[in-house]
C-alpha cells in the first residue's frame, strides 16, 4: 500500500518520478527523430511520384506566389509541375499535390492532408471514381453543378468544390509560371540577336 | 493458472469497459467511424494501458498518497508521449487518422481508472494480465462498433466493400455513433449481464 | 465579423460534445439532474478558457521556443491539473458560496478530454475563420475556447432538461439509464447536424 505522505517523500517522489519520465521521453525523442522526419520526407516523395510522369529529374522545391512546387526535368525541359495547393474545404484546410502539365492538363493529384468529414467527404482519399477521374483531366474546372466537368463525391459537393478549386489554382498558378519561362526565352533570344547585330556593325 | 486466466477475460464481457463499466466514452464514439479505425483506437489504448498498469504497481508502494494522483499522470502521459512518437515514425498514416484522440488516451477514465482500481494494490504481473484483458475488451467493443457503423453507413466490412451504393450515411457521423452504441448496449444488458 | 464566425461555429455547428465527442463521461454522468448539469457547464466553461489561454502561453513561450512540442500531452496535462487545484483552492478562499455550487465538479474536471481536447486542437490545428487557413492567436484562442465551453454548458443543460422528463418514463428495462440517453443523444445529435454548412 501508499507510503504515509510528509513533505519531504512526496517532493522526493515527484521529482524522481518527473526525471525518469523525462529521461525515457528524452531517449525515445532521440530514437525516433529520424524515423519521424523520414517517414513526413517519405510520404511527400510518394504524393510527388504519384503525381508527376515517370522518368523526369525531380528539382528542389521552389517557393512562388504563395505556392510551394516542384519541376520534374525531362530532355532539357521542364515536362511537369507539382504544385502544393491547399484551400478550405468543408471542415478545415485540404491540402493537395497537384501534378501539372506545361500545357495546363491536369496529370494526377493527390491528398496530403485534410479534415473533411469521416464518410463524406473524406472519400475525396479513397473514392475511386472520384479519384481516377483526376488522371490526365483536361475538361472544365468545375464540378458538373456548376457546369463543369468535374464528377463531385456523393452528399460532399464543398469537399468536391474545394477540391476543385485546389486544382484549378495549381492549374492556373502552373499556367502564368509556364507562360513566364516562354516569355523569358523569348526576350534572351532578343538580347542575343541585338548583340549579334551590334557586332555585325 | 486459471486465476491468472480470469485475469484477462473477465475484460471481456464481466468487466468489459465500454458496455458493463462505461468508460473512455470519447474514443469509443469519435474513432469508430470505420471497423480498422475503432482496431486500431483499442489497440493504442491496450499498449498504453498494460505499460503504465506495470509501471504503477511497480511504483505504488512508494508513492506518498497525497501525491499519487498527479505520478500516475506524469506515468501515464509518458507513456502516451512514447506511443505518439512511435506511431508518428513508423505509422504515420494511422497517426494522422486517429489524430487528437491518440493523446487524449492520457484523460482516458480507462487508464487512470485501472491504476486506482487495481494496479496500486496487485503485483506487477497481475497488473499486467489486467491491463492486457481490459484492453482486449476495449479494442473488441471498438471494433464491434466500427464494424456495425461501417457496414451500415458504407456498405464496407473492414474497408472491404460489399454492397454497393453509399450506404446510410448518418451512420458514419455523430448522430449514428450515440445509436449504435445506446442499442448495442441494449443488446448487453439484455444477454450477457447477469 | 471572424469573432462572430468562431463563435456560432464553436457553439453551434462544431459543438464539441455532439460531434466532436469530447467531455462525453461527465456529460453523461451528470445529466441526470438540471442543477449539477448547471453546475457543471459553468465549472467546465471556466477551466477549459483558463486552461486553453494558459496552455497556449506555455506552448508559445516555453515549448516552440525550447524546441520541445512533443512534450505538449504532458505538460499540457501537468499545467490542467495544477490549476484546477489552484483555481479549487482560491476559490474555496474567495468566494465559499461559489465554491460550493462548482467545487464538488472540480477534481472530475482534471479528466474531462474536453480540457486537454481544446487545448491541443488550439495549438495544433489549423483553423479557416475569416478565409485563410491559419493557427489562431491569443484572442482568437480565448474566444474559441469560451464559445466551445458555451457550446458544451448548452448541449448538456438541453440534454439534462430531457432526461430529467425522461426518468418519469415507463422505459423497458433493457433500455434503462444509459442505453435511452444515449439514444436521445443521437436525435439531438441529429438535431445539430442541420447547422452543418451553416458557416
Amino acid at each position: 500500500m501508499a507510503a504515509k505522505s510528509n513533505l519531504l517523500n512526496m517532493v522526493l517522489c515527484l521529482f524522481g518520478v518527473c526525471l525518469v519520465c523525462a529521461a525515457i521521453l528524452g531517449a525515445v525523442y532521440v530514437v525516433t527523430e529520424d524515423p519521424i522526419l523520414q517517414a513526413s520526407k517519405k510520404a511527400l516523395e510518394e504524393s510527388i511520384g504519384k503525381v508527376l510522369p515517370q522518368g523526369g529529374e525531380l528539382g528542389e522545391a521552389i517557393e512562388s506566389d504563395g505556392y510551394l512546387y516542384y519541376e520534374s526535368v525531362a530532355d532539357g525541359s521542364v515536362a511537369a509541375y507539382a504544385v502544393k495547393s491547399t484551400v478550405i474545404g468543408f471542415g478545415g484546410p485540404l491540402t493537395l499535390m497537384v501534378g501539372v502539365l506545361p500545357d495546363g492538363t491536369v496529370y494526377n493529384t493527390s491528398v496530403l492532408s485534410h479534415s473533411e468529414t469521416p464518410g463524406l467527404g473524406a472519400k475525396c482519399t479513397s473514392d475511386a471514381g472520384f479519384m481516377s477521374q483526376w488522371k490526365g483531366f483536361n475538361g472544365k474546372l468545375a464540378v458538373r453543378k456548376d457546369g463543369g466537368d468535374v464528377d463531385a463525391i456523393t452528399a460532399s459537393t464543398i469537399t468536391s468544390r474545394a477540391y476543385t478549386l485546389a486544382v484549378s489554382n495549381a492549374v492556373e498558378f502552373v499556367r502564368s509560371i509556364a507562360s513566364a519561362a516562354d516569355d523569358s526565352e523569348s526576350e534572351d533570344e532578343i538580347v542575343v540577336a541585338q548583340a549579334m547585330e551590334n557586332m555585325e556593325e | 493458472m486459471a486465476n491468472k486466466l480470469t485475469l484477462i477475460t473477465k475484460g471481456f464481457i464481466k468487466d468489459n469497459p465500454t458496455f458493463s463499466l462505461v468508460l473512455g466514452m470519447c474514443p469509443t464514439l469519435a474513432t469508430t467511424t470505420s471497423a480498422m479505425n475503432g482496431l486500431e483506437m483499442g489497440l493504442a489504448t491496450l499498449f498504453v494501458l498494460v505499460l503504465s498498469n506495470m509501471a504503477i504497481s511497480a511504483i505504488a508502494p512508494i508513492v506518498p498518497d497525497k501525491v499519487h494522483i498527479p505520478v500516475y499522470i506524469v506515468v501515464i502521459a509518458t507513456f502516451v508521449t512514447v506511443l505518439q512518437l512511435l506511431m508518428q515514425a513508423y505509422v504515420p498514416a494511422i497517426y494522422s487518422t486517429l489524430g487528437l484522440f491518440i493523446p487524449l488516451i492520457v484523460v482516458n477514465c480507462i487508464v487512470l481508472g485501472r491504476a486506482e482500481a487495481f494496479a496500486n494494490k496487485n503485483s506487477v504481473i497481475d497488473s499486467a494480465l489486467d491491463g492486457l484483458g481490459i484492453g482486449i475488451g476495449f479494442t473488441l467493443s471498438l471494433t464491434v462498433i466500427g464494424l456495425i457503423r461501417e457496414i451500415l453507413g458504407s456498405g464496407a466490412a473492414f474497408g472491404f466493400k460489399f454492397i454497393p451504393g453509399d450506404g446510410i450515411l448518418a451512420f458514419v457521423m455523430a448522430p449514428g455513433a450515440f445509436l449504435v452504441l445506446g442499442y448495442l448496449m441494449v443488446l448487453f444488458n439484455k444477454f450477457l449481464k447477469k | 465579423m471572424e469573432f462572430f464566425i468562431i463563435i456560432i461555429s464553436a457553439i453551434f455547428v462544431n459543438n464539441i460534445l455532439l460531434s466532436q465527442f469530447l467531455g462525453i463521461c461527465p456529460f453523461l454522468g451528470v445529466s441526470n439532474k438540471l442543477s449539477t448539469a448547471t453546475g457543471m457547464s459553468g465549472a467546465v466553461c471556466f477551466v477549459i478558457t483558463l486552461a486553453t489561454v494558459v496552455t497556449y502561453l506555455v506552448n508559445q513561450f516555453l515549448l516552440v521556443p525550447l524546441g520541445l512540442e512533443f512534450l505538449q500531452t504532458i505538460a499540457f496535462i501537468l499545467v490542467i491539473a495544477a490549476l484546477v487545484q489552484i483555481v479549487e483552492i482560491v476559490l474555496k478562499k474567495i468566494s465559499p458560496s461559489l465554491y460550493q455550487a462548482l467545487g464538488i465538479f472540480l477534481p472530475l474536471i482534471t479528466t474531462n478530454c474536453a480540457v486537454l481536447g481544446v487545448a491541443i486542437t488550439v495549438v495544433t490545428k489549423q483553423f479557416t475563420f475569416g478565409g485563410e487557413a491559419h493557427m489562431l492567436n491569443l484572442a482568437e484562442a480565448t474566444v474559441y475556447a469560451l464559445a466551445t465551453s458555451i457550446g458544451y454548458g448548452i448541449a448538456m443543460i438541453l440534454f439534462a432538461g430531457l432526461r430529467e422528463h425522461l426518468a418519469g418514463n415507463d422505459v423497458p428495462k433493457a433500455f434503462k439509464g444509459l442505453p435511452i440517453a444515449l439514444i436521445t443523444v443521437s436525435i439531438m445529435a441529429m438535431a445539430f447536424l442541420g447547422f452543418s454548412g451553416m458557416v
